[in-house]
């Protein structure tokens, strides 16, 4: 099975499933789109036709708040016509497989799918199975990737440090369980991050973590050490009732962000979150509301990267056709 | 029918060695090798000058689905592959639907095979619980004399330890054989991949290698309490093996075995979510694989099996986690087996005991043997043919292989089960 189904033969993003394969130059490109549509979404009228005449079905297997409606203002924005579906995964989806799911609305002319399921691969299956044309957005597959989220985070530091490669980035929380994290982590090492950081209690951390190409801390002070960036990882609440950890409040004692664990970062260094935060279980309000924060910031940069990510999908790099009219 | 098979290079488990003799059948048994009985006069002669001549091949674990999931798989789809395979006994796993818990369900399945398959002995394994709930012993000792040759609770949890116990205590107090796949429900989990750095890169649920050993230690344990005579089935740890190893040093009624699949493919297979590398126990580390073939070399891991788990189409057509597990294997069983001749693991004899003899004699069967006397289920493999796996051609329904577009060489001319041949190739003679 090809590794890159996501790029074409001319090795232009025909599907956006994931960091994993792309390269510098794809990561590049995505980041100046975005900043030249931040001036769109600056605008009154901020829309640009680059989607007009085209159908984007959102498909969301999964809960989202923020993801969904990004994504469906850049949509908006760039013109398209769009027919978003929450699938209840508990009963609905029971009777239809995901392929005849697709299937069905194939059928009704759809250009682009913007999907969030709960399986890991799951946007490369459907990629697999769309006829040739349709592109394939992942909005998240199960525990694997979520790249739209990790390419606005890659915005979102270029826009306060400009250069990658003498950073040293923190990711602190739920690894394991974080699609986020895995791109995250893919994004930085190819935009020649100096240093990637990993922080988790062990039962947080999936086997072999180095193997992505992270240093692994356990100790959260340590891990802080001189760091650039904070990238704060959601605590699901369930993951108490697995066992994977004692109590929220042991959380908070010993990976929580407090004002005073941060000044052990770099005097500049910015706190991120991809949301939605627990205020008092991974991060401090402090903190959240303080002046290192960019979590708001990262929201609002969250509709250019995707604008600018449909936009290359489809053939039109914003850079040179849309943006610009 | 009085039948000769001449010039053949005989594989015999029992022996060092190939060796070229004929071999005469006759009543359905071996009649002679090398020199004809007084007054033999083969009605049917089959040369074999150039080809291998070995006891048909016996699979300790294949789910042909039937009774229960036609859409999956069917006896007369399966024998047939069987046989055009070169596997002439199969044994049943008893999850069917129904499950192998009762007498009725036994004899459907011989019946079944009587009407529509092609003549491959098959043995059912006993529900070890009724249901497979693992509450309530199953009837054993009836289902032993209808003809279960040994009782497992195929991947159904026991409700617990002293459940675990009292089966297998019931068990060893008829002189029954208890088959256990060693897998802790709440360490596996809805795991799907093994846990190393590729469930990691991919957001995979893992698998610890610890499903599988802590499992298996209490298992053994259990043995040594209980004394039951113990199969092992589908290991897939370089621990295991080592723990088979002790319990056998340490003169434990032990045996296991591990699917063929899992000494040729490895975590790193499932590249981008290919969802005919899904398998439980998963598809370990490069480490467990070596591990495992040395153990067949030596002597700890005493057979092969296809763990045959045909599935439709559908079935695999879903993202990696949500398809179901399993690989249809019964197609590839002899042509891999020979590829691990091939590779020099083994010596062919050595190796094919692992799927004849050795099966044979842990699940009490006849065949597997060439020597006089014994039933005449043989196979003839030309080992020069060369042929490349498309799970189109595949006799089975199922067509989830992993090993599609493999080069492999050798494969089946005469399949002869009872003396009689139930398969011969089309493409030769």
């Amino acid at each position: 099975m090809a590794e890159n189904i996501q790029l074409d033969e001319n090795g232009k993003l025909r599907h956006f499933l994931g960091i994993e394969g792309l390269n510098q130059a794809i990561i590049t490109e995505i980041l100046d789109t975005a900043q030249s549509f931040t001036s769109v979404t600056d605008r009154t009228i901020k829309k640009v036709p680059i989607l007009r005449g085209k159908t984007v079905a959102n498909l969301f297997f999964e809960a989202s708040t923020r993801t969904r409606s990004t994504f469906e203002l850049a949509e908006q924005r760039l013109s398209a016509d769009i027919l978003s579906l929450n699938v209840d995964t508990s009963a609905t989806i029971k009777g239809e497989s995901l392929l005849d799911t697709l299937q069905n609305l194939e059928a009704m002319q759809i250009d682009m799918f913007v999907i969030r399921h709960q399986d890991s691969g799951s946007a490369h299956f459907f990629a697999q199975h769309v006829r040739p044309g349709v592109s394939v957005l992942n909005a998240g597959d199960g525990q694997h990737e979520h790249p739209t989220q990790a390419m606005l985070d890659m915005y979102t530091i270029r826009h306060y440090k400009q250069d990658f490669t003498g950073l040293r980035v923190a990711i602190v929380g739920d690894i394991l369980h974080s699609r986020v994290a895995r791109s995250q982590i893919h994004a930085l090492n190819l935009l020649n991050t100096a240093e990637v950081r990993v922080i988790a209690p062990r039962t947080l951390l999936p086997v072999e973590t180095e193997s992505l190409g992270v240093t692994v801390y356990e100790d959260l002070e340590r891990g802080l050490d001189d760091v650039d960036v904070v990238i704060m990882l959601r605590l699901q609440k369930e993951r108490m009732r697995g066992a994977l950890l004692p109590s929220e409040k042991e959380y908070f004692r010993k990976y929580g962000l407090s004002q005073e664990r941060l000044r052990r970062a770099k005097p500049d260094a910015i706190v991120m979150h991809p949301g939605p935060a627990n205020r008092g279980v991974e991060i401090e309000s402090s903190v959240m509301d303080g002046s290192q924060s960019v979590i708001l910031q990262q929201v609002s940069f969250g509709i250019s990267v995707r604008m600018a990510v449909m936009s290359i999908v489809v053939g039109q790099s914003g850079l040179h056709s849309g943006a610009g009219t | 029918m009085k039948t000769r098979i001449r010039n053949g290079l005989l594989v015999d488990p029992g022996a060092a060695k190939p060796y070229k003799a004929d071999l005469f059948l006759d009543h359905g048994k071996i009649a002679a090798i090398g020199k004809p009985p007084a007054g033999f006069k083969a009605a049917q002669t089959i040369d074999a000058a150039g080809r291998w001549v070995m006891p048909g091949l016996v699979d300790c674990q294949a789910r042909l689905r039937d009774p229960g999931q036609p859409e999956k798989a069917n006896i007369a789809s399966e024998t047939a592959a069987a046989v055009s395979r070169g596997i002439t006994t199969l044994c049943i796993p008893p999850d069917t639907q129904p499950p192998i818990d009762n007498s009725a369900t036994v004899e459907l399945i011989h019946h079944r095979n009587e009407l529509f398959g092609h003549k491959a002995r098959l043995y059912p394994i006993g529900a070890l619980t009724r249901g497979l709930a693992g509450e309530q012993l199953s009837n054993m000792a009836s289902l032993r004399d209808n003809g279960c040759i040994a009782f497992g609770n195929a991947r159904f949890p026991l409700a617990g330890n002293l459940v675990q116990r009292r089966a297998m205590d019931y068990a060893a107090g008829q002189d029954s054989l208890v088959v256990i796949q060693p897998l802790d429900p709440e360490l596996l989990g809805n795991g799907c991949a093994h846990e190393g750095a590729i469930a990691t890169r991919l957001g995979l649920p893992a698998i610890p290698v610890a499903a599988e050993t802590a499992a298996l230690a209490k298992d053994i344990e259990l043995v040594a309490q209980t004394g039951a005579r113990t199969h092992f089935g589908q290991l897939s740890c370089a621990r295991s093996v080592e723990m088979i190893a002790r319990a056998k040093a340490k003169g434990l009624p032990v045996s296991a075995d591990c699917a063929i699949h899992q000494l040729f493919l490895t975590e790193h297979d499932i590249g981008m979510f290919n969802s005919n590398m899904l398998t439980i126990p998963p598809l370990r580390s490069q480490y467990d694989r070596d591990a495992l073939r040395t153990g067949l070399a030596d002597g700890t891991i005493d057979c092969l099996c296809s763990d045959h788990q045909p599935h439709e189409v559908d079935a695999k057509l879903k993202p990696f986690p949500s398809a179901e597990p399993g690989i249809s294997g019964l197609d590839t069983l002899l042509a891999l087996a020979l590829r691990l001749v091939e590779e020099g693991l083994l010596p062919v004899s050595g190796l094919i005991a692992g799927l004849t003899a050795n099966p044979a004699s842990i699940f009490g069967l006849p065949g597997g043997k060439l020597e006089v006397g014994e039933i005449a289920d043989l196979i003839v493999v030309d080992p020069d043919t060369h042929w490349i796996c498309h799970s189109a051609d595949f006799l089975s329904k199922g067509k989830n292989t992993p090993f599609e577009g493999w080069d492999f060489n050798g494969s089946v001319t005469h399949t002869i089960i009872d003396g009689e041949v139930v398969y011969e190739s089309t493409s030769t003679d």
